[in-house]
């Protein structure tokens, strides 16, 4: 039995736009499965698709059409049962800000006729971080800390399946990191965990992803076969003039695709051997400091990539 | 058991936390009985007059003495000729002038004609009618007394104003403002409170989990019923202590049926938070939807009489019509449970819709 299964799951919305009703797909023909016990990431742009798909699967959103199951639950007709047994942190903070950080994980740990102390093995390691904060108003922590109350809280039952919304999003990257360690750990636990982010250097830390885009998934896959597939040469470059390196970049013939990356570009050749030639345009084109290496692709290469096949 | 207790507590650190929320909670009860039972009332106390009295008799310093010693008014000055009316009415502090002509007493008593004149300042409508009538009435006791030996036959009225015999308007507004201030604490605060839960996002996790609907209801409910219910006696001992408007039935009756009134208030702004999104919009319904018929249709300001008939019969929805009306039957006639049976089953019908609405309304999902 997988943790999840989603099978052609479409949900759309009608959205008004100056006085005209407009229908918006939010999800559209999405299937995938999830194993017990997996580290599953949902990867995408905001407004993707992924919270419409994190409120079906939690039972509090309706889909238009297809099944989705949890736990071999049906989402529609079973779904006071999985209410009981999974964990959802939604990707807007969703604690009682008027509360301690106390009272919260208390008042969640008594809805799910269950006990702070009994299940405190499992928060443990997030909650010694909260606990000097324990008396202060949720709505006074800072923004990593919040996320880290809201885990708390959406563990406190021992979930057999973790929902968590971008739980990073809006997180310092110390906190991110630190937050991903935690997610890691809870694996260990044997607890399914769906997680969903805009962030694509996370992919890397799930044991398989999902990348969507406009309701869309573009592929299912692990990580790292992910970037093995990408089939195209690739190379990054950088200027002292980044403003005239891309225009020069995109002028070029021998240029499939460049786009910005950091403190490069990633630019796709027609042809991986030619790089010495591309070198020789740049420079002629006045680029000083240039520098030009190929590299792997990461997730985000891919992504590009399979954005540009599927449209 | 449990569950839900720790739901009430988490309730009431929400209300106690919020400092606006505890103030309009609190305060207004208090504020708005003060308000009304000292400022807001049709009564003219020690008002400013003047007098010119042209004739300085025996008739004219009777008529002057009751005047002064009645709590309506304060005589001012005395005035010695027809531009003095003027001027002092300019000043702008004398509200009413009493003129007697020359020779009063003996036109009184042998022309049986004598006239009065009360000059009073009608831009201030309301308390130029007051006035004069209280005037007139003053005056007119003093006609019957003094002439009550020499005509044979008469006819009396005999006015008896029962149940408030000194027509304080207190008798009238302390049913009202019961009335006001349950429906809109406990309507309108529930109403905010279950939409604040829905705006917070806290509600998409409640959603997902054992809890069910009816309990996120009780749970919200038990609380402001306490809290109405502290409302309820304060508003009562100060209408007893502060304002001299004694609870004549039994006060067990009228705690009971306020209970009620307090249920089918909460059962409203239940209804009012399933359609309604946002906390500003379940304010302003409860505003618009609630406080205005209850001030207006109630009963509690213009007689529901005097009514075209179409308002007469939507004033009969409006729930604190039928509780204002067992606050005045109970608490100052002094009746029964009989004579507010049939009131008593209306809002107990009215109750049973709301709460039926609600929970047909209550979503267990997000859309």
């Amino acid at each position: 039995m997988n943790a999840v299964s989603v099978e052609h799951i479409t949900k759309t919305y009608l959205q008004k736009e100056q006085k005209k009703e407009k229908k918006v797909t939010a999800l559209d023909d999405v299937s995938f499965t999830v194993d017990k016990g997996e580290l599953f990431g949902i990867i995408g742009p905001d407004g993707a698709g992924k919270t419409s798909l994190f409120r079906i699967l939690t039972t509090v959103l309706l889909a238009d059409s297809g099944k989705a199951s949890v736990e071999g639950l049906d989402v529609v007709k079973d779904y006071r049962k999985i209410r009981d047994r999974v964990g959802y942190m939604p990707g807007k903070f969703s604690l009682y800000q008027d509360l301690t950080v106390e009272e919260n994980l208390n008042f969640f740990a008594t809805i799910f006729n269950t006990t702070v102390k009994k299940n405190y093995e499992l928060i443990k390691d997030i909650y010694v971080q909260l606990e000097p904060f324990k008396k202060r108003r949720a709505g006074a922590l800072s923004g990593g800390m919040k996320q880290k109350l809201a885990l708390c809280c959406a563990l406190i039952h021992k979930p057999s399946i973790l929902f968590l919304d971008e739980p990073t999003t809006g997180v310092d990257p110390v906190s991110r990191r630190d937050f991903w360690d935690m997610i890691k750990k809870l694996k260990e636990q044997d607890i399914a965990i769906l997680v969903s982010t805009a962030y694509m250097d996370e992919a890397n830390m799930c044991e398989k992803i999902a990348l969507i885009q406009k309701g869309n998934i573009l592929t299912v896959s692990s990580p790292e076969k992910i970037t093995s597939e990408f089939d195209q040469p690739l190379l990054a470059v950088r200027s002292d003039d980044m403003y005239q390196l891309l225009y020069d970049l995109r002028a070029n013939k021998a240029v499939k695709e460049a786009y910005p990356f950091g403190a490069y570009y990633h630019v796709i050749p027609e042809d991986a051997n030619k790089t010495k030639e591309l070198e020789a345009y740049l420079q002629q084109k006045g680029q000083k400091d240039l520098e030009v290496k190929p590299i792997k692709a990461n997730i985000e290469d891919s992504f590009i990539a399979l954005m540009k096949k599927n449209d | 058991m449990k569950r839900l207790l720790s739901f009430v507590i988490k309730e009431f650190h929400h209300i106690f936390r919020d400092r606006r929320t505890m103030l309009i909670l609190l305060g207004m009860p208090i504020v708005q009985i003060i308000l009304f039972g000292f400022a807001v009332t049709n009564e003219v106390n020690n008002a400013s007059i003047a007098i010119w009295d042209q004739s300085k008799d025996e008739a004219t310093t009777q008529i002057i003495q009751r005047i002064s010693s009645s709590k309506y008014f304060d005589i001012e000055q005395s005035l010695h000729s027809k531009e003095g009316i003027e001027g002092a009415f300019k000043k702008g502090k004398v509200k009413m002038v009493i003129v007697f002509p020359q020779r009063f007493r003996e036109s009184l008593l042998h022309e049986h004609n004598a006239e009065v004149q009360l000059i009073a300042d009608a831009s201030d409508l309301n308390t130029a009618s007051t006035l004069t009538n209280y005037a007139s009435s003053i005056i007119m006791r003093y006609q019957a007394d003094i002439l009550d030996a020499d005509i044979p036959y008469q006819v009396k009225t005999n006015i008896k104003m029962l149940y408030n015999p000194n027509l304080e308007s207190a008798y009238n507004f302390v049913p009202g403002v019961m009335g006001l201030i349950l429906m809109l604490i406990s309507a309108m605060m529930t109403s905010v409170s279950i939409v604040r839960e829905k705006e917070m996002g806290t509600m998409e996790v409640l959603l997902v989990s054992p809890v069910k609907a009816y309990m996120v209801i009780i749970s919200k409910v038990i609380p402001y019923l306490v809290l109405s219910l502290v409302n309820i006696i304060s508003i009562i001992l100060l209408s007893v202590y502060a304002l001299g408007v004694p609870v004549t039935g039994n006060l067990v009756l009228l705690i009971g049926e306020s209970i009620l009134f307090i249920i089918t208030s909460l059962s409203l702004g239940i209804t009012i938070s399933t359609v309604t999104k946002s906390q500003q919009a379940a304010m302003l319904i409860s505003m618009m939807g609630l406080m205005l018929p209850t001030i207006l249709l109630s009963g509690f300001i213009f007689p529901i009489e005097n009514m075209p008939v179409v308002l007469q019969v939507i004033s009969n929805i409006v729930p604190a019509k039928w509780y204002i009306d067992i606050v005045r039957m109970v608490m100052i006639k002094g009746l029964g449970f009989g004579a507010v049976m049939k009131d008593t089953i209306i809002l107990t019908g009215i109750t049973m819709l709301f709460i039926i609405i609600s929970l047909l309304r209550f979503k267990t999902r997000l859309e």
